[in-house]
């Protein structure tokens, strides 16, 4: 039996990919990354796609993968389990315990008591759909629980995320690249009460089989359960019909009431995000193809490895820029809650 | 089972406010929250006029809850959550777990916003000092009956009864957006909008509802032709979330429901979402199955 290697050492600030799938795992961990995180089939995780995530024979050999270039391994089990899946959100707790991951992302209060209780040499990291803004409420999580990292929803500013990161002992880790959720994640219901799935129940928002695309006279439509997400002019980039991101009427007035089809891109900020003491960089996308993760890995990893050489005065350069803004949603980017154009 | 008036979810002209607190004085409801849970910058009652309110209610026999702001970022907002808890004569409602880690001891309502799913979550805040829930508004009868045959001791459970639906908080606050108006120089332009501000799919489908930092539904939850259900499955308390207009109505229909007595029953909702819901079922929660059913089954 060959002997497993040592949990890998983290450096002092790391970059986390996200893995949806064994090769996109091995993306990951080729393109640079310092941790990747994934998720197990099954209603157990946010990101709870067909086709998606791992089984646990996927999940230990890609443990081994990364563990063996020193790469760690963080699961997701971020969903709110309810009494009928309850046992199965525990078991898997258990399962991904033993064996051997380097931390669990968990959001539910009650899922956190049972690994405190049953895991405690286990990392416990609070996970965005925890919907902890504050220092206070990530207090809460470590007097509880011992968590030993919180990662923040993407709706502070880079200010505020400077002050929370002075008043609290536990690491904390913020999203820099991908999808952007404009509603604090954990606190919205906008999917479930359009068709009936929920990020925090089921893992899901905006289904793809509650989407319906129609062709008609006046452009291409989007429906999400009937309702009219968008609709678009002959020839414009029509883009998943995520509810929030859809053209709606306010007054008279049609446009993206809520928030426009854009990505999160924090590199403008990095430089402070790093001086602030923020520990880890995360990158969304556990429903993205192992060509997009090794690409966008590879970028960051550049951006990062340059930032930390330079330091406070490192700008990101524009070719950087333009080949992330190509594999971005909308193919634009924004500073979202970090700059906050809109305060 | 009890009826609760939940927090004035909009902004409202004081004196607005201040009147429809009068009239609740004298309505048939049991528990009031008072105080400010979307939005810090909105102060059109003082903290004197909240505890002239609070102790007016008292008087009249009600519980009074205060509760709390469900997006805390600043440290200024976890300063005043500190101070309106210290300074609450009675019980408040957590919104956020920096609520819950601030209670110290003090009872507590864990409110809809604290994203309860499971028992063991439900054990741990009622350890914590809370001894009333308010489920989620997605979270499906069913599912809280469980809970509830297992609830810790003394714990009531309440649900989300009448009202627009909260679905959502952000740091942005969309009726600005819709105003072109930077938060920051907001003018309060929500205050224009006492039920919200209605927001519509392109084919004229009233959709959700914008309430500055927070997205409602456009419809109105409407639980009162479910009441034997919701007594069966261990309800104790129905919220019903306060409006504009009408709502003396709607709480006297409640009240004649829960004490099955005859009355002229609920007005028909002057907001232009008309009804919904599908959340009671584990369906969409704009779906108005279970009524609508209910609405045509043969005499």
């Amino acid at each position: 039996m060959t002997r497993e290697p040592p949990a890998p050492t983290p450096p002092p600030f790391e970059l986390v990919c996200p893995a949806g799938s064994l090769p996109a795992l091995r993306a990951a961990v080729e393109h640079g990354a310092d941790a990747v995180y994934i998720g197990f089939r099954g209603a157990t995780n946010a990101r709870n796609f067909p086709g998606l995530n791992f089984s646990w024979e996927e999940a230990a050999t890609g443990l081994a993968h990364a563990h063996a270039q020193g790469v760690r391994v963080f699961a997701a089990l971020n969903v709110y389990p309810g009494p009928d899946n309850w046992a199965l959100a525990c078991e898997t707790v258990d399962r991904a315990a033993a064996l051997g991951v380097d931390a669990l992302i968990l959001a539910d209060p009650g899922l956190m008591a049972h690994a405190a209780q049953h895991h405690p040499e286990l990392r416990l990291h609070l996970s965005v759909q925890g919907s902890a803004t504050n220092w206070r409420a990530i207090e809460f999580y470590r007097r509880e629980f011992g968590i030993r990292r919180a990662v923040l929803p993407r709706v502070l500013s880079c200010t505020q995320v400077e002050r929370l990161v002075a008043r609290t002992a536990v690491e904390i880790e913020v999203f820099g690249f991908g999808s952007l959720c404009v509603m604090v994640e954990g606190r919205c219901a906008l999917s479930s009460h359009v068709t009936g799935h929920s990020p925090n129940v089921q893992g899901v928002c905006s289904p793809a089989q509650a989407v319906r695309w129609e062709e008609t006279p006046a452009g291409r439509q989007s429906r999400l359960n009937g309702v009219l997400i968008d609709r678009y002019a002959p020839g414009e980039a029509a883009g998943y019909p995520t509810l929030c991101k859809g053209r709606f009427e306010v007054g008279s007035a049609v446009f993206h009431a809520l928030e426009e089809p854009t990505s999160l891109n924090a590199l403008d900020v990095l430089p402070r995000l790093i001086a602030a003491g923020v520990r880890a960089l995360k990158v969304e996308g556990r429903q993205r193809s192992p060509a997009y993760v090794a690409q966008v890995t590879q970028l960051l990893r550049r951006a990062l490895d340059d930032c930390l050489a330079d330091g406070p005065a490192w700008r990101p350069p524009q070719d950087l820029t333009t080949a992330l803004d190509g594999l971005a949603e909308g193919r634009t980017h924004t500073l979202g809650a970090y700059h906050r154009p809109w305060q | 089972m009890k009826l609760s008036v939940g927090p004035i979810l909009y902004l409202w002209e004081r004196a607005a406010a201040l009147d429809f607190y009068a009239s609740l004085c004298t309505a048939p409801v049991d528990i009031v929250y008072v105080g400010e849970v979307v939005c810090s910058k909105r102060r059109m009652l003082t903290r004197e006029d909240w505890t002239a309110v609070a102790q007016r209610l008292a008087a009249a026999g009600k519980e009074v809850v205060t509760t709390t702001l469900a997006l805390l970022e600043a440290e200024s907002e976890l300063a005043t959550l500190g101070r309106q808890i210290n300074a609450a004569s009675g019980p408040f409602e957590a919104n956020d777990y920096a609520a819950v880690e601030s209670a110290n001891g003090r009872e507590f309502v864990a409110g809809p916003h604290l994203n309860v799913y499971n028992a063991a979550t439900l054990a741990l805040l009622a350890r914590l000092g809370a001894r009333r829930w308010v489920a989620p508004v997605e979270l499906p009868l069913a599912t809280l009956a469980t809970l509830a045959v297992t609830r810790p001791a003394g714990l009531e459970i309440e649900v989300f009864a009448y009202g627009r639906l909260p679905l959502a908080f952000s740091a942005r606050c969309f009726t600005a957006r819709a105003a072109n108006r930077p938060k920051d120089d907001c003018g309060f332009v929500c205050g224009a909008h006492p039920d919200g501000l209605t927001l519509h799919s392109r084919e004229r489908q009233p959709f959700l509802a914008l309430n500055g930092i927070q997205t409602q539904s456009a419809a109105v939850q409407n639980l009162l032709p479910h009441l034997p259900r919701l007594r069966t499955a261990g309800v104790d308390v129905l919220r019903l979330s306060p409006q504009s207009r009408d709502f003396l109505d709607v709480v006297r229909a409640f009240d004649d429901a829960r004490q099955a007595r005859n009355g002229p029953g609920l007005p028909d909702t002057f907001l232009s979402g008309g009804y919904c819901d599908g959340y009671l079922d584990g369906r969409a929660g704009m779906e108005r199955a279970a009524s609508a059913a209910a609405a045509t089954a043969p005499p």
